[in-house]
């Protein structure tokens, strides 16, 4: 089981499934902007993520299952499985006080 | 400073609680500390690596590289945890008797040492780096709060260790022989909970694209990012909302230690050990 996915993991290292669905969201002072995100429910989407703080931050959401760390002054690609209709809360785990936002799926 | 005690806590109890594990399951095997400090080391020196590089990490493989990364090392602790159920399922017995004999020294439980040794890089490696990104984020903001949070941070360290002894001294309580049943089992599952979370990391990059939705919802019974909730993610990967693919290898990686231990412990296919004299 565990050697059949680690098999798996090296054959599609070279084609990783696009996301139909791409969505740009802006950190600035430890702030989300957008810090309320729509995608359609039941489809697959991406988030980029623009880090414009120096430092790295971890986008963490236990509901939308995604912990990615973006260093400081660069990109990342959040992958956000196809939602049910809901709201699903995420945060910047190094400045949780201020980094807070939602994705909300409808 | 709140917050910095709780996510430097959060880390510290993640992977103090599977090197309380390692350290109760060699329990009287020879120089079991030095293998532990020495992952414990290399552990810290690699979540330096790991956040000094954490740029450059995430841009390979098309953006992916900090979820294959993950992924990877999470395997490699699966595998190393498994071969040492497997090997201890052959030789626990006899490792079981001598301690309970006269204070023997046991050497068996010496060769899966260095997979132990990995096991604890690999936990120190993973929670260490998300530490020292936030420190380091910390120091680099500057002003008057970094003392505050630092001292957050070192109390989160403190309490986090505090924990991780609780959980260790509180398995040393188990009598000699049935500690090895405790551990192993405990080892099981631990190993189940990572391949699951290596499986999350995969579907994250895109990899695996079958069975994401989710089976159950338990969050209203216990969070997940809650501290509880946080303790049993890393002693027996408790997910408040798992996938069909996460179940399936959580599953999967129980069925396949516990058959590994079935075939190599049977008796009838090694020689019996000699009893110690």
């Amino acid at each position: 089981m565990r050697r059949m996915f680690f098999l798996s993991a090296l054959l599609l290292v070279a084609t990783p499934v696009t996301a139909d669905e791409q969505v740009a969201l802006t950190l600035q002072n430890h702030k989300f902007t957008p810090a309320e995100i729509h995608v359609k429910a039941n489809k697959p989407s991406m988030i980029t993520m623009i880090n414009k703080d120096a430092t790295a931050e971890e986008f963490d959401s236990t509901a939308l299952k995604v912990e990615k760390v973006v260093a400081g002054n660069s990109k990342g690609n959040i992958r956000i499985r196809a939602l049910a209709p809901g709201r699903y809360p995420f945060m910047g785990e190094y400045h949780a006080g201020t980094a807070q936002g939602v994705v909300v799926a409808e | 400073m709140l917050s910095a005690l709780l996510i430097v806590f959060r880390e510290v109890i993640e992977a103090g609680l599977i090197v309380g594990i390692v350290l109760a399951a060699t329990q009287g095997v020879p120089r079991r500390g030095m293998a532990v400090s020495g992952g414990v080391g290399a552990g810290v020196l690699g979540a330096c690596l790991v956040a000094a590089f954490a740029g450059e990490l995430a841009a390979l493989f098309q953006g992916n590289g900090q979820e294959l990364f993950n992924a990877s090392i999470l395997l490699l602790a699966v595998m190393m945890l498994t071969w040492h159920n497997v090997w201890m399922a052959s030789h626990g017995r006899e490792m079981a008797r001598e301690l309970k004999a006269a204070g023997h020294e046991v050497v068996t439980g010496k060769r899966t040492l260095a997979a132990l040794g990995v096991v604890v890089g690999v936990a120190v490696l993973r929670e260490g780096s998300e530490v020292v990104l936030f420190l380091y984020g910390i120091a680099a903001q500057g002003g008057t709060s970094n003392a505050a949070l630092l001292a957050g941070g070192a109390l989160g360290l403190g309490a986090g260790a505090v924990v991780s002894a609780l959980m260790y001294f509180g398995l040393l309580t188990i009598p000699a022989g049935r500690l090895f049943q405790v551990t192993s089992g405990l080892i099981t599952l631990l190993a189940a909970g990572m391949a699951a979370q290596a499986v999350l990391f995969l579907q994250n990059g895109g990899y695996i694209e079958a069975m994401t939705g989710t089976v159950w919802d338990t969050s209203w019974l216990l969070r997940e990012d809650s501290i509880p909730g946080r303790l049993l993610h890393t002693l027996v990967g408790y997910v408040e909302a798992p996938n069909g693919a996460q179940i399936l290898t959580y599953l999967g990686t129980i069925v396949v230690i516990l058959v590994l231990m079935r075939l190599v412990g049977k008796p009838s296919l090694r020689p019996r050990p000699q009893p110690a004299e």
